[in-house]
């Protein structure tokens, strides 16, 4: 599982994870390093599928878990991004290099703007603005034909040939994901991460110590939208094409799922969600197409037995849980 | 240091804060007392940009922060604490008081330097000037309601503010706790020389502190001066003094 590698980042503090921290790592990461030897194609592009949801529900999770902001749509970034490797591969003659370093920035501009309205309010006001205006961005993409072809998608959106074989768009895939966690990490350890859990508990006390909440709120969101940009990126290489579905809210509800699943206030709780339910539905695909059932069967006993996420629970059990405390 | 003059605050309809005003020169310990209902909170609420003033003015420094943010206020110098504790739940006792520390230095958007260490050594001696080093990797959720309240001014206190604001600090406390925080803030004043504007039920507690004293009734400043002046102030007796019997 793609989760062993990072035990180190899980727990920095604990006197265990000092030795048995970085031992994990470097196995999970041998691990990972040897699988397209060890599977079959189709599993190695389902772990690449699973490296790219990871990215996307761990940006998610900057805003959700670390924020405490309910947002709901954050697929929006996610399509935003691919569509713009999309539409720069296959409408202009710019190289690959640009397409893929313009759509986190695209993505992140279009955070910035809904960000900016959405800031401004607070609860459940705060997550029906994110899904009215991304269903606008939806929207737009699913009727502007000439730009996105509208519902029939863009496909055989051509990459470079060294991105031809699936494990090398694994590869890819995974070291963009171990580099992304890393910088993600950093931020949530940094004081940027430690004022955005403050402003989570308590904005206004926040404020009153002299921290801009709304305009920490937007930075968080606009990061999230970057690094949600990055996993539209990874979407387009290992898919090779894009559909407006990808910007459709139930996207959305997914990846939140994804988060509570794994447990919102560890690090790497979405990466394990990410990896549970990208798994879990090609199973269950396998023998009924009534995946949205069982995802809210899931749901349901998450939030009755597991409010806390399945590694937020294993990490209370060791007493171990304390790069976020408390309760959202 | 503070001045406020003519303010007023209603609330659909309600006039909580009726002409307020107040004085704070530099280096005091200011009270504001009244009956419930007086308006002490909002009044403090107004001050800190927490509330939009209707009309008046508050200057501090000189300078006019009428209807500024409260983080704006804050970084101008000026902070407070809150009459129910009001800190930061999921944090432990030491990144509580660094977040303050860490937003007076304006390092509250730095994304890649480790919090962990950073400005370790200002915070810790906050925490120990306030007797919470021992508590400092504890859950803040975990002290016991008189170190909350301790920790509520700690965090105040990180903002390193030249006027702290305090809003009841001894509510619901037991005597022993009260005195403590009587010392705490003898001691803020004399020996850090921090102006300090408080608001108080605990009479003898104010009468003890404050150099000055300004009585709120309904909203509005019916008297101001001296805790000699206060104490003989017919009004004062009338309005308020007088319920409580102990003047």
């Amino acid at each position: 599982m793609s989760t062993n590698n990072f035990k180190s980042i899980n727990n920095p503090k604990g006197k265990f994870s000092t030795y048995l921290g970085p031992g994990l790592a470097v196995a999970g990461i041998l691990i990972l390093l040897m699988i397209p030897q060890l599977l079959t194609q189709y599993y190695v592009y389902l772990l690449a599928t699973v490296f790219t949801t990871a990215l996307l529900a761990t940006s998610l999770n900057l805003v959700l878990g670390y924020g405490g902001l309910l947002h709901l749509h954050h697929g929006v970034f996610f399509g935003v991004g691919a569509y713009t490797v999309a539409i720069v591969l296959t409408k202009t003659s710019w190289p690959f290099a640009v397409a893929v370093l313009l759509a986190p920035l695209v993505a992140a501009l279009i955070a910035l703007v809904i960000g900016w309205f959405c800031v401004r309010l607070r609860g459940l006001y705060f997550g029906m603005l994110t899904l009215a205006l991304g269903q606008l961005v939806w929207a737009i993409v699913y009727r502007w034909n000439a730009l996105t072809n509208g519902d029939n998608g863009i496909h055989a959106i051509p990459v470079p040939e060294f991105l031809y074989s699936i494990n090398s768009v694994y590869y890819t895939t995974l070291v963009v994901l171990v580099i992304a966690l890393v910088i993600l990490y950093v931020i949530s350890k940094s004081p940027f991460g430690l004022t955005l859990l403050a402003t989570r508990d308590n904005p206004v006390r926040s404020e009153s110590v002299g921290i801009n909440v709304k305009r920490h709120r937007l930075t968080a969101f606009v990061i999230a939208g970057f690094f949600a940009g990055i996993a539209g990126v990874l979407f387009v290489l290992v898919e090779r094409s894009v559909a407006p579905s990808l910007l459709f809210w139930n996207k959305s509800a997914e990846i939140l799922i994804m988060c509570l699943m794994g447990g919102l206030t560890v690090f790497m709780g979405p990466t394990l969600g990410a990896g549970i339910l990208v798994l879990l539905s090609m199973i269950v695909g396998l023998y009924t197409e009534y995946w949205l059932l069982v995802l809210g069967l899931l749901l349901l006993i998450l939030v009755l037995f597991l409010p806390q996420g399945i590694l937020g629970y294993l990490m209370e059990i060791y007493g171990k849980n304390r790069s976020m405390r408390g309760e959202n | 240091m503070l001045q406020v003059e003519q303010l007023r605050k209603a609330f659909e309809g309600f006039q909580a804060i009726a002409d307020a005003r107040l004085s704070v020169p530099k280096g005091e310990v200011v009270a504001v007392i009244g009956p419930n209902g007086a308006g002490k909170s909002t009044l403090f609420n107004l001050i800190t940009g927490h509330l939009q003033a209707d009309s008046g003015h508050i200057r501090f420094q000189n300078e006019e922060i009428t209807n500024l943010a409260p983080y704006k206020i804050c970084h101008k110098g000026m902070a407070r604490s809150f009459q129910l504790i009001n800190i930061f739940p999921s944090l432990t006792v030491l990144e509580n008081v660094q977040t303050s520390v860490l937003a007076k230095h304006r390092l509250d958007q730095n994304f890649f330097r480790p919090s962990k260490k950073l400005l370790i050594e200002e915070t810790l001696e906050v925490l120990e000037s306030f007797g919470l080093f021992e508590y400092k990797d504890r859950s803040c959720s975990s002290l016991s309601y008189g170190d909350q309240k301790v920790l509520e001014i700690a965090i105040a206190l990180g903002s390193k503010p030249e006027l702290l604001l305090l809003d009841e600090p001894t509510a619901g406390m037991s005597s022993e706790e009260t005195r403590k925080i009587v010392n705490l803030i003898k001691r803020l004043s004399q020996e850090k020389g921090l102006t300090i504007l408080l608001t108080e039920h605990d009479m003898e507690l104010v009468f003890d502190v404050a150099q000055k004293i300004m009585v709120l009734q309904q909203g509005k400043t019916i008297a101001q001066g001296l805790p000699e002046d206060i104490r003989n102030d017919k009004a004062v007796q009338n309005a308020y003094l007088g319920e409580t019997g102990l003047c």
